[in-house]
C-alpha cells in the first residue's frame, strides 16, 4: 500500500508544482479583510456557538513548493482535483481475495518485499478539494513565511534531531516505505511512529496544531459549555478539554497535546497551549513548543482555523497556518486503534524473521 | 450541527419567579424530604456538567463480595493465594471488599454463562480487557477508578473518560440502529424528567463488567439513567440485557461523585504505551530479562 500511496503523493506533488508554474497571480496579498461581516449563531452567554462535527479533508498541503503562488486559480484547482479524482477512480479497483501471494523477494518494486498490496481507496478519504479562505483557493496551509514553507530549523535543532533521528514525531506519518527505514527503526515498539503506537493519530491530526493527514478519519467535533470546549479528534478518539479562562499547569505536569486554556477575543476563541511532553515533538520541536490557536465562525458552515507556533529552540521565528474547516452531517465513529493494533507485532516480528534468515544465510 | 440552541429568557425567568415563591411558601414538612432541584444549564434542563467519579469496589466485581488474595488466585494448600504471575504484587494486588452494585445481590447467570464467568475470573490475567488497555465498554468506563467528565451542552452530550481516553459521543437524535459494533457501542441519549436517560446498544462482545470476569455477548443493551441528587452526586443506574448470557434484565446502581478539588480536570492515561512491553516486548530486538 506504501508504494501506491507514495506514488500518488508524487503525483500529486507533480501535479501542484505544474500548477503552480502556470498559476495567474492572484488578487493581492493574502487578506484578512472579509467582504461582509458575518454575525454568527451564539450561545446563552453571548459567545459564538462553534459547535459541531468538522470535515477538514482537503487537498491543500502544508507548505506549498518554493516559488510557488499563495492562491490557486479556479482553473488550475478544478484541473489538480480532476487529477485526483480520476486517480481515486484509478485506485478505487476491488481487492481481489483470491490474489496470489506477491512474489519472494518482492514483485520488483521499491522496498524489500515490493508492493504486497493493501487498502484500495475505498478506505482512504485524503480530501478532494482544495481548500478555500477568504474566498481564495489556497496553495498551503502555512500563510507566514509569506512564501508558505515552514521556517528552516536552527543549526541547534538540526542538531538535536540528528541525535534523534529514529525518534518519532507527532507529525509523522503512519510508516514510511516498509523496510526502508534507518537502522533501528524496528528494533522495539518505542522506536515506531506515534501513529502506528496508536498514542496520537499520525501527521499531528489531532494537534495541536491540528493538521489534515491526507489520509482518512478527518473529523473533529467541537462541544462547548461554560468552562470548557472539547476537541474531539476522530483519529485515535482524542479528545482535548480546552479549559476556559485557566492558568496553564505547573511545568511538571506534560501532555501528550499539551496543556489547553482558552480565552475569548472578541467572537474568535484563543487556546494557548504549552506543557507538551518530550515524546510529542511536532516537526522535531522541544517540549517548550508554544502553540496558540484561534476559532472562530467565518459563515454557517465554516470555521476558520489558524494557529501560530512557536519554539525559538526550534526555529528561529513563529510561524502561522490557516484552513477553513467545513461542517459536516457525518457523526464520528469509533477508531478503536489499539484494539486492533495487529499491525505492531507484525512489523516487530517480521523484523525479527528477516534479522533471523540474514543470520541464517551468513552462516551459509 | 444543524439546531442551534435556543435559550429562552421566558422559561428562565418563569422558573425563578416559581423558585422565588416556593421559597417563600415552603413550611418545612417534617415527614417529606423534598426532591432536590439541581443547577438548570441553560436549556433549561438539569446541569451533569463537571467531573465525575465512582467510590466503590464495583471495578474489582460488581457483585458482592469478601476481599480476595489476589485478582488472579490458585489453589494453596488451605485455600487460594495470590497466582505465581501477580504474586510480587502482596496486599497491594488484592481485591478489597465489597457490597457489591447488582441489585438483589447476583447476577442472573444462565448455567452455561455462569461457567463461562467463572472461567474468565481464572483466566483474568490473559482474558480481562483493561490488563490490555482495551476500552473498557458500557456501563463499566463509569465505575473505573478513574475520573470521566460530562460535556454537556443544549446540542450536544459527550462523556470523556481518563482511562485510555475513552469517549462517548451520546446523540440527542436517534441516528438509527448501529452501522456496526463497537467498543464504547452507540449511545443516545432523552431527558425524562430530570433524568437523563441513554440507551446503548452496538457494543461487541470484547467488554466485560469488571476484574472478576463478569461478561456479556454481543447482545447487551445497557439503558442508564443519570440523576442529580445533590450538589456533588449523579444517581447512576444501569438496566442490563442480554438474553444469552442473562435469565433476565438486571439493575446494578451507585453514586457518582463529583471530584472536589478546586483544580480538577482529566490527565492523560494513554496506557496503550504502558502495555507496549506486555504485548510486544517479546518481539523487541534484544528483549528484556525476564
Amino acid at each position: 500500500m506504501r508504494n501506491r500511496i507514495v506514488s500518488r503523493m508524487g503525483a500529486m506533488a507533480i501535479a501542484i508544482a505544474v500548477a503552480c508554474l502556470t498559476v495567474v497571480p492572484a488578487p493581492g496579498q493574502v487578506s484578512k479583510a472579509s467582504p461582509k461581516p458575518y454575525s454568527p449563531p451564539r450561545l446563552p452567554d453571548g459567545h459564538p456557538d462553534l459547535q459541531g462535527t468538522y470535515d477538514v479533508a482537503t487537498l491543500t498541503p502544508v507548505e506549498r513548493a518554493i516559488g510557488s503562488k499563495a492562491v490557486l486559480t479556479p482553473e488550475d484547482a478544478a484541473r489538480l482535483e480532476k487529477d485526483v479524482a480520476a486517480l481515486k477512480d484509478k485506485n478505487n479497483e476491488a481487492i481481489k481475495g483470491d490474489r496470489p501471494a506477491p512474489p519472494k523477494g518482492g514483485d520488483g518494486s521499491v522496498g524489500p518485499a515490493g508492493n504486497v498490496g493493501g487498502y484500495n481507496t475505498f478506505w482512504l478519504d485524503p480530501g478532494s478539494k482544495y481548500n478555500v479562505v477568504d474566498g481564495q483557493i489556497r496553495a498551503s496551509i502555512v500563510v507566514d513565511p509569506p512564501d508558505g514553507r515552514v521556517p528552516p530549523v536552527t543549526a541547534a535543532a538540526r542538531q538535536r534531531m540528528a541525535a534523534l533521528r529514529a525518534r518519532p514525531t507527532s507529525d509523522a506519518l503512519e510508516s514510511r516505505d516498509p523496510g526502508l527505514e534507518p537502522p533501528g527503526s524496528y528494533d522495539d515498539p518505542e522506536r515506531r511512529p506515534l501513529g502506528e503506537r496508536c498514542l496520537l493519530g499520525f501527521a499531528s491530526t489531532s494537534g495541536p496544531p491540528a493538521l489534515p493527514d491526507y489520509f482518512y478519519n478527518n473529523l473533529h467535533q467541537i462541544v462547548q459549555t461554560k468552562d470548557a470546549v472539547m476537541i474531539l479528534t476522530e483519529m485515535v478518539h482524542d479528545a482535548r478539554i480546552v479549559r476556559m479562562n485557566a492558568q496553564h499547569l505547573p511545568k511538571t505536569i506534560r501532555r501528550w497535546m499539551g496543556d489547553s486554556v482558552g480565552r475569548w477575543e472578541g467572537d474568535t476563541l484563543v487556546v494557548d497551549t504549552t506543557n507538551f511532553n518530550d515524546k510529542t515533538r511536532f516537526r522535531g520541536s522541544t517540549e517548550n513548543l508554544h502553540v496558540v490557536e484561534r476559532f472562530s465562525r467565518v459563515d454557517a458552515r465554516t470555521l476558520l482555523y489558524r494557529f501560530t507556533i512557536e519554539d525559538p529552540d526550534t526555529w528561529d521565528r513563529p510561524w502561522t497556518g490557516e484552513y477553513a474547516w467545513p461542517l459536516t452531517d457525518e457523526p464520528i465513529f469509533e477508531y478503536a486503534c489499539h484494539e486492533a493494533n495487529y499491525a505492531m507485532g507484525n512489523i516487530l516480528r517480521g523484523a525479527r524473521l528477516r534479522e533471523n534468515e540474514e543470520a541464517a544465510k551468513s552462516k551459509k | 450541527m444543524s439546531k442551534r440552541s435556543e435559550y429562552s429568557m421566558k422559561t428562565m425567568t418563569a422558573a425563578a419567579v416559581a423558585a422565588a415563591v416556593l421559597t417563600m411558601a415552603a413550611v418545612p414538612v417534617a415527614a417529606q424530604t423534598p426532591a432536590y432541584r439541581a443547577p438548570r444549564a441553560p436549556d433549561g434542563k438539569p446541569d451533569l456538567n463537571g467531573i465525575w467519579q465512582a467510590l466503590n469496589e464495583a471495578n474489582y466485581d460488581i457483585e458482592a463480595h469478601v476481599a480476595r488474595p489476589a485478582m488472579a488466585v490458585r489453589p494453596g494448600p488451605y485455600g487460594p493465594v495470590p497466582a505465581a504471575s501477580v504474586l510480587a504484587l502482596g496486599a497491594a494486588g488484592a481485591v478489597p471488599p465489597g457490597l457489591g452494585v447488582v441489585e438483589g445481590g447476583e447476577i442472573p447467570y444462565k448455567p452455561e454463562a455462569l461457567a463461562k464467568k467463572k472461567e474468565n475470573q481464572q483466566h483474568w490475567l490473559e482474558a480481562d480487557p483493561e490488563i490490555k488497555c482495551y476500552l473498557p465498554g458500557v456501563p463499566r468506563a463509569n465505575y473505573m477508578p478513574y475520573p470521566f467528565q460530562i460535556l454537556q451542552s443544549p446540542s450536544a452530550f459527550v462523556i470523556v473518560y481518563e482511562y485510555a481516553g475513552a469517549v462517548r459521543n451520546v446523540f440527542l437524535t436517534d441516528p438509527g440502529p448501529p452501522p456496526v459494533d463497537s467498543w464504547m457501542g452507540q449511545s443516545v441519549g432523552h431527558w425524562e424528567k430530570d433524568t437523563f436517560v441513554v440507551d446503548v446498544k452496538g457494543m461487541s462482545d470484547q467488554t466485560w463488567f469488571d476484574r472478576a470476569g463478569n461478561f456479556h455477548s454481543d447482545a447487551l443493551h445497557v439503558v442508564e439513567r443519570y440523576t442529580r441528587t445533590s450538589p456533588d452526586v449523579i444517581s447512576y443506574e444501569a438496566t442490563i440485557e442480554d438474553p444469552n448470557v442473562f435469565t433476565r434484565p438486571w439493575k446494578m446502581s451507585m453514586p457518582l461523585y463529583r471530584r472536589q478539588e478546586k483544580n480538577a480536570m482529566l490527565l492523560d492515561f494513554k496506557c496503550p504505551e504502558f502495555v507496549e512491553e506486555l504485548i510486544y516486548g517479546q518481539w523487541r530486538k534484544k528483549p528484556l530479562s525476564k
